[in-house]
């Protein structure tokens, strides 16, 4: 499957492909949001506010996905020299940062009706901002390192320090007392949230899962056409 | 297939991946009482040479009938069901605050047993579910 993203591979993906993802994703986000807003329940506690969840959940899984990537493809970059590897890293940071950003303000516009204030410095929230600085310095190592030799160590040596802070983001709701409510879905033991709100949950993250991938796909190739024209230049 | 090279890379990077989580641990043990957002109770009781006039968080669990509301004020019990605390506050608490579910307080230590919140927040735990659900629980407990 990886063999797809080769950047000679990517090159020949069909704009028709993108096109067909995006017409998926307005489908999918459109039933998602329907459920979300008008058939899932009300909370039992929080009521209509419960629904900013289905976009803060799914923002957050991607943000810490993406930074996962970006912080794995570095480890490989930095040891086997696997470029392609740190291009892909580098075409999945903006979109990765933009939900970063989601994530933190829609958890902010929870934090208000819930919790009675818009912001707080636990161990949660600060890990996320922690993890927006992340997104942001690598961005930049990349933008501003000259040429892509340069722009790829120091971008992996940031997505390997980041990588760091993906399990203190994971663990903190369990390590330390937060003021944000430890995972509800967790790989050890049955979720608690109700089906008939978890199904509008998982409806979402596909949807927008779709999104990160159809913006990645777009950068992708563009940076693979970037390369190339460089090379053509270094030719003539 | 691994070349000399490779090797000494992912040597050096195993090295430098454990020194720094080692490194980032100890941290932040050290700086527990730092990153923690509240103290529960018994962790208050516990605790040796704790300043009564610097602000701290108490938070834990909002006693079933405790609560005491007089004009603005309010007085209930935080309990983490082995330590209690009584907290004394003027103003309004969110929407969220009840009786048997999370809180925490901001303000300052009079003595071990008693605190003076300038700030209520309500803490909410990770279980979600719609009314009819939980009557239905309450019900049959």
């Amino acid at each position: 499957m990886l063999k797809n993203f080769f950047p000679n591979k990517i090159l020949s993906i069909n704009s028709k492909v993108i096109i067909n993802l995006v017409i998926l994703m307005i489908i999918i986000v459109f039933i998602g949001f329907i459920y979300a807003l008008f058939i899932s329940p009300p909370d039992y506690i929080q009521g209509d506010s419960v629904r900013i969840m289905y976009v803060h959940v799914p923002s957050s899984f991607i943000a810490i996905g993406c930074f996962a990537f970006i912080g794995i493809a570095s480890i490989f970059n930095i040891i086997f020299k696997v470029k392609f590897l740190s291009l892909m890293a580098k075409s999945l940071a903006p979109v990765g940062c933009v939900f970063t950003l989601v994530s933190i303000v829609t958890g902010s516009l929870w934090g208000k009706p819930t919790w009675g204030v818009w912001w707080a410095w636990d161990a949660r929230i600060t890990s996320m901002v922690i993890l927006f600085c992340f997104y942001t310095v690598y961005i930049l190592a990349w933008k501003f390192s000259g040429n892509f030799e340069k722009g790829n160590k120091i971008s992996s040596i940031i997505g390997i320090i980041g990588l760091l802070n993906l399990p203190i983001i994971k663990y903190s709701v369990d390590w330390w007392n937060t003021l944000h409510q430890p995972s509800s879905i967790t790989l050890t033991s049955a979720p608690t949230i109700h089906y008939t709100m978890l199904v509008p949950l998982i409806v979402m993250l596909i949807g927008m899962t779709i999104y990160c991938l159809v913006v990645f796909l777009m950068k992708y190739k563009t940076e693979v056409m970037k390369i190339k024209l460089d090379k053509q230049k270094d030719f003539k | 297939m691994l070349n000399k090279k490779v090797k000494s890379r992912f040597f050096f990077l195993t090295l430098f991946l454990g020194l720094a989580a080692l490194v980032i641990s100890l941290i932040f043990a050290k700086l527990e009482d730092n990153v923690v957002y509240f103290f529960s109770p018994t962790e208050i009781y516990n605790k040796s040479g704790i300043s009564f006039n610097k602000k701290i968080r108490v938070g834990g669990l909002v006693k079933k009938g405790s609560t005491n509301k007089e004009n603005s004020s309010i007085n209930f019990i935080i309990t983490d069901l082995k330590n209690e605390i009584i907290v004394s506050y003027q103003g309004i608490v969110p929407n969220l605050f009840s009786e048997g579910k999370g809180v925490i307080a901001e303000g300052v230590l009079k003595d071990k047993k008693f605190f003076i919140a300038d700030k209520i927040l309500a803490k909410h735990d990770e279980n979600y579910m719609p009314p009819e659900v939980s009557d239905a629980l309450e019900k049959s407990e």
